[in-house]
């Protein structure tokens, strides 16, 4: 896609979200709050999967780290419910990424199967702890969190929330972006393309795809404190391996290795789960179908499907050009 | 004197709990190490096999009244169904980790609805025959049948799989495939009709794990990803392909459940998974997985 149209396209569709949202419905301004926090996760998740090429089953664990940091700190210790909402907001990442830099001296060196494997166990690890663990975590019943964060706003307020959680999310994609338009960012493409040769040309290739695990769970653990006072409740059930699946299948349902492509497919599984499953009960066969039919028909996801109507409709355009580009795509 | 009593019988009635739960685990698990080790699958859908037996099962016992017969009848159904599956969907995806993954996700979410459609929300249990009830009293030691019964079941299970594998040509063809899947392509076996063979046993198996295991665990929604991860730890620790792998991977992860409940909950979960990490990060191919 032409590049800074792309981003002027992105640009202008966040700005209409800015100004729409708050003149939406309470509970769809929840929703799309909700889309938010997991597009934050999916992108976290395609600096893996997209741009390295590890396919992690295990996300939600980093999720679960923040959240469950973010529930403990706010029921034991009275913390993070003022002004130190930004400070538990920055120990979140800094739980995650730590979770990570630990799992990810496990898990860097597997590949393929292997690494969904052992990503797979990693995560179960955690739902583990929280599951069973019950002083710390409450075990099944999880932890109720006390009401939003108040210093002179008032984060009680969905709408402000909402705020909130769009310039955490606005940060999120812009600093992402910044790393894989970075040369750190194309020696990952490279890594994900052809490992060996990244090698042979002198890239400490395990210590590039442990910089991207510790930084995806980071922004894993970001979404998590936002998730934790989003739902009200931290549970095990959001450590769940299904909700690691759904966010890979968001990555891959909007696009890998295109950031805006998880945020669509945030969006869209969002809607499909929370607010489809109120209105009918036969949700699962559509989250089941999406997921079959995205792999299927959709091996690039809705954004290659957009680059494929594209070159298509330039093909048709103009013979010359379509000639330039075909030399461009061989 | 009585405190030492009280400790081996405590020792001996975990142990014998953990065994039967292991037996259980090898029905699930071996299935899923043969396609595993067969195809390099990552069968997400596995722990939904295992579910829509027991589901299965209850309504042949509900139509017919007979037990006996719930067994094979919910196995073959369920083997019928990962037929289709695999023939249909998974063969012409290719090798691709995560495109698996996912499509059998999406299969999972799909056999979910539909269990909950026609079976309903509501915890299920099957009923065994009377005589699988009572316990047979060995000493002071009261082991419930049904549990003797299940491990029993695997030994079967385990010696006919065992015989197929080592005896007979298809056997041979499975092994050919785990060990490399190239080179018995290369040397005329049709690698294609043998991911069919074991993908349609593997859940033919879990099945069956899910037509006994019902009477044991109960059958309810969500149980299918609930199981579906030990199920993995199993695989992972025995090591993936091998039979006798997942046999010791189904004793050690259903001893290690049992004692950790009893002795340790708080991390019970944690002392199944975090061997499962370590294994995978220093020797991938499981503890008895083939090289």
């Amino acid at each position: 896609m032409n590049n800074r149209r792309g981003v002027m396209i992105v640009i202008g569709a966040l700005l209409a979200l800015l100004i729409v949202t708050p003149y939406a419905s309470s509970y769809v301004i929840v929703l799309i709050t909700y889309a938010l926090v997991y597009s934050i996760l999916a992108m976290s998740l395609d600096i893996l999967l997209g741009y390295t090429g590890l396919p992690s089953l295990g996300q939600a664990a980093y999720l679960g780290m923040g959240a469950y940091l973010t529930a403990i700190l706010a029921t034991q210790y009275d913390f993070g419910l003022g002004w130190d909402f930004w400070v538990v907001l920055v120990l979140g990442i800094l739980v995650g990424a730590a979770t990570a830099a630990f799992f990810g001296l496990f898990a860097i060196r597997a590949t393929g199967v292997y690494f969904l494997m052992i990503t797979l166990a990693l995560g179960q690890c955690v739902w583990g702890l929280a599951y069973r663990w019950n002083s710390l975590t409450g075990g099944d019943n999880g932890i109720n969190l006390p009401p939003r964060p108040q210093f002179g706003i008032n984060l009680a307020n969905d709408v402000t929330y909402f705020y909130i959680v769009f310039g955490c999310f606005a940060v999120s994609l812009l600093t992402l972006y910044i790393l894989v338009k970075s040369p750190f960012g194309r020696s990952l493409e490279g890594i994900r393309e052809r490992e060996p040769r990244m090698r042979i040309l002198g890239y400490n290739t395990w210590l590039h795809k442990y910089i991207a695990f510790v930084i995806a769970g980071g922004y894993g653990g970001l979404a998590g404190v936002l998730w934790a006072h989003l739902s009200g409740l931290v549970s095990p059930s959001d450590v769940l391996l299904t909700t690691s699946v759904d966010a890979l299948l968001m990555v891959v349902l909007g696009g890998a290795g295109t950031l805006v492509g998880g945020v669509i497919g945030a969006a869209l599984i969002v809607f499909l789960r929370d607010y489809l499953s109120t209105m009918v009960t036969w949700w699962l066969y559509v989250l089941g179908g999406v997921y079959i039919l995205t792999i299927l028909y959709l091996p690039g996801g809705l954004m290659g499907l957009l680059e494929r109507i594209r070159r298509r409709r330039a093909l048709s355009a103009s013979p010359e050009k379509a000639e330039k580009l075909k030399s461009v795509v061989h | 004197m009585g405190e030492v009593e009280l400790n081996a019988q405590f020792w001996l009635i975990q142990s014998f709990n953990g065994i039967s739960y292991g037996a259980l685990l090898f029905l699930l698990a071996s299935g899923l190490s043969l396609i595993f080790g067969v195809m390099r699958i990552v069968n997400l859908a596995h722990g939904a096999y295992f579910l829509l037996g027991g589901y299965v099962a209850l309504s042949v016992i509900g139509a017919t009244g007979s037990w006996m017969l719930s067994l094979p009848v919910a196995a073959l159904a369920i083997a019928a169904v990962g037929l289709v599956m695999e023939r249909i969907f998974l063969r012409p995806l290719g090798f691709d980790p995560l495109r698996q993954v996912l499509l059998t996700v999406g299969f999972a979410f799909v056999f979910q609805q539909a269990a909950l459609d026609i079976w309903g929300g509501d915890n299920l249990d099957i009923n065994p025959p009377d005589i699988l009830k009572n316990s047979v009293v060995i000493g002071e030691l009261y082991l419930p049948a049904y549990r003797i019964f299940m491990i029993g079941m695997a030994g079967v299970v385990g010696l006919i799989l065992w015989l197929v594998m080592e005896k007979t040509r298809m056997g041979a063809m499975v092994r050919a495939a785990v060990d490399d899947s190239e080179m018995a392509r290369g040397v005329g076996i049709d690698t294609s009709r043998v991911s069919m063979f074991i993908f349609a046993l593997g859940a033919f198996l879990a099945a069956l794990g899910g037509a006994i295991g019902g009477a044991f665990l109960g059958i309810y929604p969500g149980l299918d990803f609930e199981i579906l991860p030990i199920a993995f730890a199993v695989v992972i620790i025995g090591g993936m392909g091998s039979l006798g792998g997942a046999a010791l991977g189904s004793l050690i992860v259903g001893l290690a459940d049992n004692f950790g409940r009893a002795l340790f909950p708080e991390i019970s979960y944690f002392t199944l998974y975090a061997p499962m990490v370590l294994i995978l990060a220093i020797k991938p191919t499981g503890l008895f997985g083939r090289e």
